[in-house]
Formats: C-alpha cells, structure tokens, sequence
C-alpha cells in the first residue's frame, strides 16, 4: 500500500503548457502517472502531449474527474493557483513552484483550514510511489517498492538519502518532500501520521533541517503516537546563526530554537536515533527491519 | 531583503509614523552642515545593516559642531564588523521618558503574522523574549482580514502601555500592519519607540526586512534593494550571479544543488575534520556557465583550498554540470586549487564521460568525496 498517492490518483497539471510543466507532466506520465488534464487559463482546447487542456481546474474536475493537482505555475499566480485547486474541492494539491510570497501562503494557510483538499508544498519536490504513480519532479529511477516511508523538507536530501536506502536492496513505500519554505500545507505530523497508519509502512525516514520547529513538534507526536521505528536526519549542524542557508525556512534565529542540536536532541528523546551522515541513516533503518 | 535604517524611516514617515528630524550625509561637512540645521543635541548613526551598532562605535551622541566633526571623523570610513561605512543618519536627538517595542512578524508555527508589543523597548527584544517572554504581548492576525482595530488596543493593554500614550501607540501598531502588509514585509520593527515628556510618541529606531520572493510586486523597494546591498564583497558577487551563498570561516569550498544537499555536504566536511568556507547552492537545472560562474565564486575566496562538488540531479544535468567543470577549469594553466566532483542523479553518466578527469579528482560517493576534498585542504595548510 502507500500514502496519498496510487496508481488511481488522476492528476491535473495546473501550468501544463509552460516548459516546466509540460517537461514534468511527460516524466509523469512516463513514470506511470495518470495525467487526466492541464489547466491554463486562455489555453482551453489545447492537447499537450495528448493531455486535453482546460482553461480552470474546475472544468477538469468536472470533464476528466481528476482528483489531485501538480502546481507548476510562477511565483507570482501560484498563490491563486492554489487557491483554484482548494476550491475545486480536489483531495490533494501538489505545488512545486519555488518563490511563493510568504503572504500569499499565510492565505493560502488561512483557506486551507477551511477547505478538506490536503496541500503538499510548496517549493517541493513532490511525492512518490514507487512503481505506481509520482506527482512532482523527483528522479523516478532511484527509487524503489518497499516498506519504507520518507518524509523530508528537502528535494535533493531526499535524493541523498533514496539513493542510499534503494542501494541496499531498501524499497520505500511512499517518499513525501514537504517542502522547506516557512508556511507550507502538510507539515512532519500529518506524514507520521499517515505513515502510522499504513500498515505496509514497517519504518519510517524523517529529514528535517535548522529553522522553525517542525521537528520538535515531530518529535513530540513521535513520542505519543508513532510506534513505527523513525530514523532521523537534520541537515545544517554548521550552518552560522542568523544566516538564510537557501531555504526560506532554513535560518537560524540564534535563541536556541529551530537549530540542529534542539531538534536532534528532541528527537532522540522521543526515541529516534538521528545520522551523522545519509548512510548511517540508512544503517539505522537497515536494523529496524533486520 | 533588508532596507537601511534612513530607508525604512523614509518609509514609516511616508505612512504618517512619526519620527526624528533626520538627514542623511556622507562626508564631514555635510555631517555638520545637517546637525546644524536640525539644531544640535544630534545623532550620527552609522548605516550599515548590523546590529549592535552603537556598541561598535557607530553612533554617537553630539553636542556642538566640534563634536560632530569629530563623530563624523571616526564614523565614516570605519569598518563596522567587516561592513565599510560611507553614510551616516544625523538626526534629532530626542528627549524621552520612556521606550517602548513593536514589531509585526510572521510567525510561521503558526502560519500567521503577528503583532508584538513590549515596554521593554530600547533593548535586544530577543534576549527579553527568551528570560521574560510574558513582557511581550503578542497577537495573532487573521492575514484575509488585516488587523482589526480591537487587535492593535488589546496588544497595547496587555502589555502594559500607559494609557496616557496607549491611543498612539495603537495607531503606529495598526500603520505598522498595514505598511507590513501592504510592502510584503518579512519584519517591521520599531525599537525603540520613544516615549517623551509630552505624552508624544516617537520612532527613534525603524526595521524592515521585505520577503525576497515578493519585490517583484514592489518595484519601488526593490529600486532601494541596490542601495541596502553592500557589506562582503564575495557576498556581493554572489548576487550579481544569483546564487544562495553564505561565506564561511573555513578552507574548503562547497558547491552543490539544493539546500538541504549543499547544508548535509557542509555538516559532513565539518564531520570528517574539515570546515566549510562556504554554503553555495546552484539551485534547480543549473546549465553549464552557471556552474562555471560557481567555481568562479569559491575560486575567488582566497580562504579556499580545496572544492567539493556535490550535485545529485533531480532537474539538474549532469552532462551539463560536467560541461560547465571543464570550461571552467579549462581556462587555467595550472589549476589554482583542487577540485573533488561527485556526480549523482539525473544523467550522471553521460556528465562523467564528458568530465575531463585530468583536471578534477572523481569520487562516487559523498562521503568519498568530502574525505578527500578535507584531505586536500588538510595537504596545503601543512605545506
């Protein structure tokens, strides 16, 4: 089984005739993903790469049924983008577009409590199950069917880590990047969560970073409510205070909180050893399922 | 983005905030030339965007024109904690009772902004949230609404302002929402706002950060962008290419793609017994002049000793990672310091064949490579 995505997730591909989307939209579909339709406003009538284009995603919910969207729209209309799929009463909302005003997402955030559409992202590489469908931009052949999930704020983190687990023979269930941005939809609780719940999710990979409090949260939902084995990562140990390290999130405010150690300490509280490098998680995951 | 202190006064002013008389000035004549107009006692602040400046030295308090001359003197030139100072604000120097906080922030646990006020103003707000967070009262804003009038006034008395002030104080709150709204602030902050004798307040200090990701709606902030940026000059070169940068204090070099790749190569340089000189992030599908642009960047630091490259392609290419190694390095009769690559990911294999392996050093893991970039590193400062 897997999380949020299968191989009946019908995709809508929100800016499916820009570059981005329609390159993604084809690796999609090559990869196994149903991809019912493409929403553009003004390109309604339009096929790319046989996918029927709609001018809202309103109409591609009602012609196609589509149920999930991928968001590659710019910066500057990816907020409204958002705010289209949430009102389209989709169950998931993928948005990968990087550099969305914070103030756009405060909105967006406000809606979404409003709203039953699950949002992942933005600034994200996407999600993925193996064999059967990926939304988003991640490298599909690195990964592979399994028992595993991995949640990360990070895009090429999770590559890292992927890589090192799909090596050792480690399939995953479900991989989930969630996105390093300060307000983002579907934070580290709602994928442990998740992944408590699966039942063929025997262990779980969580890679965070500095800045927020994400993981201390995590750590305490871990402790209360996850009986799956969590392996953990943070990346930014080095990372100066009072410095921005690319992501927006990824800044630490130099009061103790939302740096390395505090998360790396919460998390071994609750019981999760974290690596020192993506391999030594991949030992520790290697012993959960041994 | 950050703006000067002289900007966002401009802009606070400009929204009916009050603030001190002020001029800005550049050289010692117009230092005093200023003072003298606004009518002495005068500040000259330094305006360069660190903080602690008056601690630094770079603001002092001025009675007469011998005086200012003389701030003026020490101020401009100086290098304020590696920024060079080449203008200072001299302004009114105002007379108070009282100093107070407030500030407007996303408060991103929450996914909202919020609005804080303190009558523990004049001081590092940081340090009183940390031993006295009570002193802050805080209140959450719903962003599809704006801040309602009550908000501004229940912050006000739960903070404890005194009622004789408490409207003002209230009215500079609700400005500083709307100018935090509408300019796509990341921050706004007014510490201290100064109490005086009259009952008047005033915004002796002005902070504001706008969100990078939005000055693409606020063309009059982002013209004031080039005018705030300044201070490290490698920092500087890094945003003439548009790269994430952030210069370290160690002596191997790091390039790599995404953030949380390019921070895990930093943390395992620093775990094999290295230090990192840098945090370089590419970003997404970097092609080949923008990778030689990046070790352009690292090569310049004279700090550097050695470089890894760690580039596991989602969106990037590989064959376009190793195009732009070569044509960088090409250009070198000699090499100026070693370059480790580890390539992973999308198209790895065509970017190793085009690689040309006489100038760099190959390693297929991230962790073999981190190894032997330290190990390079390690090699030269032993010579």
């Amino acid at each position: 089984m897997s999380v949020l995505v299968d191989d009946d997730t019908r995709v809508v591909v929100q800016g499916i005739t820009g570059g981005e989307g329609k390159f993604h939209a084809e690796q999609m579909m090559e990869y196994g993903t149903d991809v019912v339709a493409g929403a553009v406003p003004g390109k309604g009538g339009q096929e790319v790469s046989g996918v029927p284009v709609y001018d809202t995603v309103h109409e591609a919910v009602d012609e196609e049924n589509a149920d999930t969207s991928v968001i590659f729209v710019p910066p500057a209309f990816a907020g409204d983008a958002v705010f289209e799929s949430l009102d389209s009463g989709l169950d998931l909302a993928v948005a990968i577009t990087e550099g969305i005003p914070t103030q756009d997402m405060a909105r967006v955030n406000k809606r979404l409590s409003e709203t039953d559409t699950r949002l992942i992202g933005p600034n994200c590489p996407g999600l993925i199950t193996p064999g059967e469908a990926k939304l988003g931009i991640l490298p599909g052949n690195i990964f592979a069917e399994g028992n595993v999930g991995l949640v990360s704020r990070s895009g090429t983190l999770t590559y890292q880590v992927v890589d090192s687990l799909t090596n050792r023979g480690i399939g995953q269930t479900t991989a989930i990047g969630i996105g390093g941005d300060p307000i983002i939809g579907t934070d580290f609780v709602d994928a442990l969560e998740l992944f408590e719940d699966d039942p063929d999710t025997d262990a779980i990979v969580m890679c965070g970073e500095i800045g927020g409090e994400d993981e201390e949260e995590a750590a305490a939902f871990i402790d209360d409510y996850v009986d799956t084995p969590v392996a953990g990562f943070i990346a930014g140990r080095t990372a100066p205070p009072g410095k921005r390290m690319g992501h927006a999130g990824a800044i630490v405010s130099g009061s103790g909180t939302g740096t390395a150690e505090s998360k790396i300490s919460a998390l071994n509280d609750a019981g999760v050893p974290v690596g020192d490098t993506p391999e030594e998680v991949a030992d520790h995951i290697e012993e959960f399922l041994a | 983005m950050k703006l000067h202190e002289y900007q966002a006064k401009g802009v606070f002013a400009d929204a009916g905030i009050p603030t001190p008389d002020s001029k800005l000035a550049s050289d010692v004549d117009g230092v005093v030339d200023a003072a003298e107009e606004i009518g002495y006692p005068v500040a000259v602040k330094a305006q360069v965007q660190v903080g602690g400046r008056g601690k630094a030295g770079g603001i002092k308090l001025v009675e007469d024109a011998d005086e200012a001359r003389d701030a003026a003197d020490s101020i401009l030139g100086m290098d304020l904690k590696g920024y060079h100072v080449d203008r200072v604000l001299v302004e009114e120097a105002v007379d108070f009772v009282n100093e107070l906080y407030v500030g407007i922030t996303m408060d991103r646990g929450e996914g909202k902004p919020v609005a804080m006020v303190s009558t523990k103003g004049g001081v590092n707000i940081e340090e009183v949230a940390e031993e006295d967070p009570d002193a802050i009262a805080r209140e959450h804003i719903d962003p599809s609404f704006g801040m309602h009038p009550y908000q501004a006034r229940k912050a006000v008395y739960d903070a404890g302002v005194d009622q004789s002030v408490a409207r003002d104080v209230s009215s500079v709150l609700t400005t500083l929402y709307q100018l935090w709204d509408d300019k796509d602030g990341a921050d706004a902050e007014i510490n201290p706002l100064m109490v005086t004798a009259d009952d008047e307040v005033i915004a002796a200090d002005a902070v504001m950060n706008i969100d990078e990701d939005a000055l693409f709606r606020q063309p009059e902030l982002a013209e004031m962008e080039e005018e705030a940026a300044g201070g490290d000059e490698l920092e500087q070169k890094a945003d003439e290419y548009g790269f994430d940068y952030v210069r370290l204090d160690g002596n191997v070099g790091i390039i790599g793609n995404g953030a949380g790749l390019v921070m895990t190569t930093l943390d395992l340089v620093d775990y094999y017994g290295g230090e990192p000189a840098n945090f370089l992030d590419v970003g997404g599908g970097a092609k080949a002049a923008r990778i030689a642009n990046a070790l352009d960047m690292v090569f310049s630091d004279d700090n550097v000793d050695s470089v890894v490259f760690n580039i596991f392609g989602g969106i990037t290419r590989g064959d376009e990672v190793a195009r732009g190694i070569n044509e960088a390095l090409e250009q070198f009769d000699e090499i100026p310091k070693p370059v480790v690559v580890r390539l992973a990911g999308t198209n790895w294999e065509e970017g190793m064949e085009i690689l040309n392996e006489d100038l760099v050093t190959v390693e297929q893991t991230l962790e073999d490579a981190v190894q032997r970039a330290v190990e390079y590193a390690g090699e030269v400062n032993d010579q």
